[in-house]
């Protein structure tokens, strides 16, 4: 089986978000880039598939160089090789369309990605992947078994799980439960030494019309500040909550 | 022209958020001069959706489509959309919705906005505002295809009530064995509680509460307000409570209309996940709590005390 994992490289979950050049950038400065939290269960998935079943392990991002290092961390949690697909990403389409193409080129017959990327939140990629590519696609799935290739995996739904099963070739954009928290891999130092020996490939990108564009980001509206009730005095509560929010 | 919103439902009955993206949809329909019309799957009696503005109801039924299936659903919405002339199709948040939209944004070559808080603020470049960062901003997003896909973050437009006289049709959609690849095989959901993608309100608490055996407090104060329970992620990671009950930035999007965060710090990650929320409550032993600074209502005390007499008001409140 040859696996491909798909990583964004988004800001870490403490981030200040701030833009620049007249609210259309991404201040970047001070950030700190980490993996997707959402690729890291996906990336251990595959790991285990590695380890138990002989899989080939490739790990790819769409971005330009400042990626890398998060590229070279998934190398350092155990991934055989990387490509980076050498382009500013511009929408989820335009990601999705990439990574079809590193997919064509490398027969990958599993894809795992995540539920979404942090920072836009977008959960377009692995839909519109395994749409473009016309693989099976199982969305917010919480555990994921192979054999041969039959697939059976879960995902969650409003109030539970469901079962379903399918075949490879398969997309899958995961969260937590694919793997438990506590199983998650971080690099160690060998891993880091080993990961430097290995290869990461940038491609070229093709084109692709870009389909949506952000014209602006903008701020939520900085809030009132809140009314502190005392704590002897709930009815105040119940009666603000009643009359003046009108939600109860 | 027309604008098609998929009203998805669940064992053959509408959700609210099936109704909001019909209230959603036939407003983006007067901005473009044209009628909406609302898809449904499998559902006996499409009528009520005509109160909130549906003109047109078309509706599918199909045996293969007995439980949701993403590909399946979104080869129906392709044909339809392709016979109604759309130009926006508006589906909501909820899991199936967030399954099925990029599937169809690929079958239509359509642009595809997921996340949508509102209106459309033009038409032409046609501009949605969305959530980014996990809430802590919204970005302005321009589609630039003929055809525009728009995923409608929940309880961002609210229910509007609309009423039109509406006309519904049947319609034939042709679902072949490629569409049906991923299958259900069983489907486990705890029943008889609210889930908190359906709650109106949500009740969470965190590690304040210390242990898991103190959560019936918080499961009876629930029940009052015919809330969802909820926790942050050291509370499910603990195994104090399941993991489908975790919310924030890695966990469930809470989107409310009040959410009651009790014994819960208030971090910026647990924040990034429940900010969309209308109206928080904190209740929190320390003033200092980063919370109370995210809050509209705040009690500084001791949730082992507030909770008790906050359920015995509620109880006399909902009484009255
Ligand atoms: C990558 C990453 C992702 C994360 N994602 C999430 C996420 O999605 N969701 C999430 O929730 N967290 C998330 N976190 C964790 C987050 O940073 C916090 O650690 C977590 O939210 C804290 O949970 P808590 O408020 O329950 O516990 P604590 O921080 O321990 O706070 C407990 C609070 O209870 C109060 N308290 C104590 N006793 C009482 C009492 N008797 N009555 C009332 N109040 C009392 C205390 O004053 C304190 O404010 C994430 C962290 C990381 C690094
Ligand atoms: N630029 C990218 N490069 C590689 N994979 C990506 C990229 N953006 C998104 N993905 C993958 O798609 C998933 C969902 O992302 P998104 O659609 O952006 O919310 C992520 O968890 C990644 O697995």
């Amino acid at each position: 089986m040859k696996i491909l994992v798909c990583i964004s490289h988004v800001p870490d979950t403490t981030s200040k978000i701030n833009f620049t050049d007249n609210d259309t950038k991404f201040d970047t400065n001070g950030v700190q880039f980490v993996i997707n939290p959402y690729d890291e269960f996906s990336l251990t998935r595959a790991m285990w598939f590695k380890e138990k079943q002989g899989a080939s392990v490739t790990v790819v991002n769409v971005g330009n160089p400042t990626t890398e290092p998060t590229l070279r961390k998934a190398l350092a949690i155990g991934a055989d090789d990387a490509i980076r697909v050498n382009a500013e990403a511009q929408d989820g389409f335009f990601v999705a369309k990439q990574l079809a193409e590193v997919v064509k080129n490398g027969n990958y017959d599993l894809v795992l990605a995540g539920r979404e990327s942090i920072d836009y939140n977008g959960g377009m990629v692995p839909g519109m992947l395994a749409a473009i590519l016309d693989y099976n696609f199982v969305n917010g799935c919480i555990s994921l078994e192979i054999e041969g290739t039959s697939v059976s995996a879960s995902r969650e739904i409003d109030g539970g799980y469901e079962k379903v099963v399918t075949e490879l070739p398969l997309v899958i954009a995961g969260q937590k439960g694919l793997v438990e928290e506590k199983d998650l891999r971080i690099p160690n130092m060998r891993g880091i030494m080993m990961a430097r020996k290995k290869p990461l490939n940038v491609v070229e990108p093709t084109e692709v019309d870009v389909n949506t564009s952000t014209s602006s980001f903008e701020k939520p509206a900085p809030r009132g500040a809140v009314k502190l009730i005392d704590a002897d005095n709930i009815d105040e509560l119940i009666s603000l909550l009643h009359n003046e929010a009108k939600v109860i | 022209m027309s604008v098609l919103v998929f009203a998805d439902s669940s064992e053959g009955k509408f959700k609210k958020p099936a109704l909001e993206v019909v209230s959603y949809g036939k407003k983006v329909a007067e901005q473009l001069g044209s009628t909406v019309v609302a898809v449904t799957i499998n559902v006996a009696d499409a009528s009520e959706l005509y109160a909130y503005g549906a003109e047109k109801v078309i509706s599918v039924s199909n045996d293969n489509l007995s439980t949701f299936n993403a590909k399946g659903y979104a080869a129906v919405l392709t044909q339809v959309a392709a016979q109604e002339n759309a130009t926006v199709v508006v589906v909501d948040s909820s899991v199936d919705g967030l399954y099925l939209a990029p599937l169809l944004a690929v079958n239509l070559n359509a642009g595809y906005a997921s996340n949508v808080v509102a209106l459309p603020s033009a038409t032409s470049p046609f501009t949605v505002k969305r959530k980014a960062f996990s809430n802590k901003a919204f970005s302005n997003t321009e589609i630039n295809t003929t055809i525009k896909v728009i995923g409608l973050a929940k309880n961002s437009y609210g229910v509007h009530e609309n009423a039109v006289t509406g006309s519904s049709e049947s319609f034939d959609a042709q679902i072949s064995e490629s569409d049906l690849k991923v299958k259900s095989v069983s489907i486990e959901k705890a029943s008889g509680t609210i889930t908190i993608a359906d709650a109106d309100i949500v009740v969470s608490a965190g590690r304040g509460l210390k242990g898991p055996e103190n959560w019936g407090m918080i499961e009876e104060l629930a029940e009052v307000l015919g809330a969802a329970t909820a926790c942050s992620k050291p509370v499910s990671d603990l195994g104090w409570r399941p993991h489908a009950e975790h919310v924030g930035q890695t966990g469930k999007p809470v989107a409310a209309n009040l959410y009651i965060a009790i014994g819960i710090s208030g971090a910026i990650q647990h924040l990034a996940g429940i900010n969309a929320s209308k109206v928080k409550v904190v209740i929190n032993t320390d003033p200092e709590a980063p919370f109370f600074k995210a809050a509209d209502y705040g009690i500084v005390g001791d949730a082992f005390e507030v909770v008790p007499k906050l359920i015995e008001k509620l109880k006399a409140f909902k009484q009255s």
